[in-house]
């Protein structure tokens, strides 16, 4: 069996899961303090869209914005002389943006989910808004936010559709996983196919428990 | 320090526009749920961002619509005690107390000398010891309200403000509660604002209280006074006056309440030309024996009683409302209700529309 589709995935879900991490953190924390409620809600929107759009159309879109004579495509090849498109980078973006609305509405639901009163008290009490950040929102959210990271880490590591459009199928270079079983499928090597199935779900009933520990941890804690 | 407090605001089809003043001491702000009263606690705290208005603490400007000055609420040196105390359930009481001074030592700050002494101070002031490593969960509501208000304190605000310090507490420890933020609001001595909709509570607590419902202030001034003598009917409903009548003004003295059957009674106030209503307490009737002759007789015809555990409520034929004393043991009603009560003239509130 032919192992580089696991190290392929594993290094695109890590990297992507850490860029997804901290982006859909900051962009949860700007919405909740958006005061006007039409605009978090068209932001909200946006920031969403990629979960229900079909991946091949989100990889339709991505490969608009970065195929080689496209804008940022462009952009990239004259100034960093990186080729995005059908690269392992490639494979990086779609997974961060596929995954990014999962790690965004759950850092979101948990920070909305700690008290207000909490916010208000530690702004009279003189804390700053980083500190208020740091110290009561994700401190009393980080099982919620973590639990964020897991899903997105897991969906990074089953992305198929926008890869397939912007990343390709390049057999040890872009061939993920999810890429290798359907690639061992329709070359009719069924027993191929098997074997990278029971890695994707040993991978991802794994991340269930990690999603699990991390919810009866924080249930325990501070009681 | 004097805080003087204007404050307008529109939330849907809500308004406030209220106006007060509390010096030294405890301002109350009584009102029923949804008047506004924390409304404008959390405008001073700068939680809420009032539409106009001006907030000055002695002589520093919190808030000031006009000038365009709204200055953040870690600025402005106001305390503020939340309902449901929000401690922070990741910290422990030391850290809790901390957080006004700057903190405790962690892993990414060194804490200012200063701080450990001063936690450990109110540690002790609030009869917390033992306590300092334990987290909120774990506390009783008492003790989390001490440990709210020794947060609080121990950065010694300008201006103490408490809203609806008890709602969350039982009836039971209630009491010994409000006689202990009274003994810390003594010995706070600065200017503390408590908002409630409980009447013993502000009259225990507050030397001065402003009245509020639907956004406006009603009245305003020593509580002692405005119990005693409310002026308005909306006053005297909420200082907890039960009877209140129309009249029809007989003689200077003397008025028609045209709720009570139309009954006479002599008032020790001069019916002036804007008294449109007068008032009794419930406590304030009096039996009287058959064979006493005195002025303001009030016949009870059929009442309706019912047990309280050491009172009887009464409700007189003509709608008055008496409440009289009982012993917790005696359950009969024989006796209870006499022929006639009386009421003196100088119980009866003469009080205007508005």
């Amino acid at each position: 069996m032919d192992w580089t589709p696991l190290f392929i995935s594993m290094k695109t879900a890590s990297l992507s899961v850490a860029v997804t991490f901290f982006l859909g953190i900051l962009a949860a924390w700007l919405v909740v303090r958006m005061e006007n409620e039409t605009w978090k809600a068209v932001v909200d929107g946006i920031l969403t869209i990629p979960l229900v759009l079909p991946p091949t159309v989100a990889g339709f879109f991505l490969l608009m914005m970065f195929g080689v004579k496209r804008p940022l495509g462009q952009f990239f090849l004259e100034y960093f002389s990186v080729k995005i498109a059908f690269s392992w980078c490639a494979t990086v973006i779609a997974a961060v943006v596929m995954s990014f609305p999962l790690m965004y509405r759950s850092a979101r639901g948990a920070f909305e989910q700690v008290d207000p009163n909490l916010v208000d008290a530690a702004r009279t009490l003189g804390m700053s808004e980083w500190q208020i950040f740091w110290k009561v929102l994700l401190t009393n959210a980080v099982s919620g936010v973590a639990g964020g990271g897991v899903l997105a880490f897991a969906r990074g590591l089953g992305e198929f559709g926008a890869t397939a459009m912007l990343a390709g199928n390049i057999a040890g270079k872009t061939r993920t996983l999810p890429m290798a079983v359907y690639s061992e499928v329709a070359a009719g090597n069924m027993d191929s196919a098997w074997q990278y199935v029971a890695v994707i779900v040993v991978v991802a009933f794994a991340a269930i428990l990690v999603l699990d520990g991390l919810e009866y941890r924080s249930r325990k804690k501070w009681k | 320090m004097v805080l003087k407090a204007e404050i307008h605001k529109k939330l849907g089809g809500f308004s406030l526009d209220a106006a007060f003043e509390a010096g030294c001491g405890c301002l109350g702000i009584l009102g029923p749920s949804g008047c506004g009263k924390s409304m404008s606690l959390k405008s001073i705290a700068g939680i809420v961002r009032p539409d106009k208005g001006r907030i000055t603490v002695g002589d520093r400007v919190l808030y000031d619509g006009a000038a365009r000055i709204d200055m953040r609420p870690r600025k402005r040196r106001a305390g503020y005690l939340f309902q449901s105390y929000a401690l922070f359930p990741n910290m422990t009481v030391e850290q809790n107390i901390a957080v006004g001074l700057g903190g405790l030592s962690g892993r990414f700050q060194k804490a200012r000398p200063q701080t450990a002494e001063r936690v450990a101070q109110m540690v002790k002031k609030f009869h917390l010891e033992g306590l300092e490593k334990h987290y909120p969960r774990q506390l009783s509501g008492g003790q989390q309200q001490r440990v709210a208000l020794a947060r609080i304190l121990a950065y010694e605000p300008d201006v103490l403000l408490l809203d609806e310090p008890f709602s969350a507490m039982d009836a039971h420890l209630r009491e010994g509660l409000r006689l202990e933020l009274g003994r810390t609001l003594a010995d706070y001595g600065g200017t503390a604002v408590l908002v409630t909709h409980d009447r013993d509570e502000a009259y225990q607590l507050c030397n001065r209280i402003v009245l509020m419902e639907n956004g406006r202030v009603l009245a305003s001034g020593d509580t002692r006074q405005v119990f005693a003598n409310p002026m308005t009917v909306q006053a005297a409903r909420m200082t907890g006056c039960k009877n209140i009548s129309r009249i029809q003004p007989l003689e200077a003295h003397k008025v028609r309440a045209l709720d009570w059957g139309n009954l006479e009674l002599v008032t020790e106030a001069e019916v002036m030309p804007e008294t449109t209503h007068i008032g009794i307490r419930a406590h304030d009737f009096k039996p009287i024996s058959e064979t006493e002759e005195v002025i303001n007789q009030i016949p009870t015809g059929r009442c309706q009683i019912s047990e309280m555990p050491f009172e009887w409520y009464v409700t007189l034929e003509n709608g008055i409302w008496w409440k009289t004393e009982k012993d917790i043991h005696v359950h009969s009603l024989a006796g209870v209700v006499p022929e006639r009560l009386w009421v003196e003239p100088e119980k009866i509130l003469m009080l205007k529309e508005r």
